[in-house]
């Protein structure tokens, strides 16, 4: 097995921009789905699971790889395609815990503040 | 051809440190048991050598065995590939599945940022399959490849981990 390795990156563009943006599209999602299902398929197999032209899915695949989500690799004359969930795990990690803590402290202090009210002063 | 891509999982994530870094924070005890799980490894890095991965104080403390993944060295070379197999012990249920095959590659690109792969084929194995995605909460374990490479990110890139 070979990689394929083409990654580039741009200044401006931050990784976190291209996973949002990558996320942001109903049939590119179906595509990461179809890959959680099962991992390793060919753009034969992906296609078939859409109605859409064999570019337009390619499209999709090129921006998920860019965002990372997708990875591909050579297997004999076939190119597999692998959900990478790594990216998702970061985009959790930096967005999602950070404001879910802030979420459950926001209600500790308001529990806190209501029991004080609770106690005959 | 197909059905081994079914049980093969990849994970990639990118981090600016030296090749040599990235395989030292994965080879050596001093670097592993500061990000993931914190599993101190012990590794004879030539074909044939055993790995073996400590359970931390922690670990024992929840009931987890001493010897908590083991395997072997099938091909190692430093700093850019290594490949072992790797079968954790945690339960009977684990213990009693196949041996994975677990793959580190180490890609090094322009501006000092690496690539780093793991390739982990694991059929024969629908526990550890369905373990090492994560997705679930690292504090009880559920973490998977997932967060120990965005774990081990942190740490190279700014000294910390993000449990720490």
């Amino acid at each position: 097995m070979t990689g394929d390795y083409t990654v580039t990156y741009c200044p401006d563009v931050t990784d976190d921009d291209r996973v949002f943006k990558a996320l942001a599209d109903p049939t590119r999602r179906f595509l990461l789905d179809l890959l959680f299902q099962r991992d390793g398929r060919t753009l034969k197999e992906l296609e078939s699971g859409l109605e859409m032209t064999r570019f337009g899915v390619m499209k999709h695949l090129r921006i998920l790889e860019d965002a990372g989500l997708v990875v591909t690799r050579r297997s004999g004359r076939e190119k597999l395609h692998f959900l990478n969930a790594v990216p998702i795990r970061m985009i959790h990690d930096r967005w999602i815990d950070k404001y879910r803590e802030r979420e459950v402290a926001a209600l500790v202090a308001l529990k806190t503040d209501l029991e004080k009210k609770d106690r005959p002063s | 051809m197909t059905d081994k891509a079914a049980t093969t999982q990849l994970y990639r994530i990118v981090i600016k440190a030296s090749p040599q870094a990235i395989w030292d924070a994965i080879t050596k005890p001093e670097w592993t048991e500061r990000y993931g799980y914190g599993a101190r490894v012990n590794y004879d890095l030539r074909t044939g050598g055993r790995y073996l991965a400590k359970a931390s104080a922690e670990m024992r403390s929840m009931g987890l065995p001493d010897e908590l993944i083991v395997g072997e060295v099938i091909e190692s070379d430093p700093p850019h590939k290594l490949v072992q197999t790797w079968h954790p012990l945690f339960n009977a249920a684990t213990a009693a599945e196949a041996h994975t095959r677990l793959t580190y590659e180490i890609q090094e690109n322009q501006g000092g940022l690496c690539t780093v792969t793991i390739t982990h084929d694991v059929a024969g194995a629908p526990l550890v399959a369905g373990m090492v995605p994560g997705g679930n909460d690292p504090a009880k374990g559920g973490g998977g490849w997932p967060w120990v490479l965005s774990d081990l990110k942190s740490l190279l890139e700014t000294g910390k981990a993000m449990a720490a």
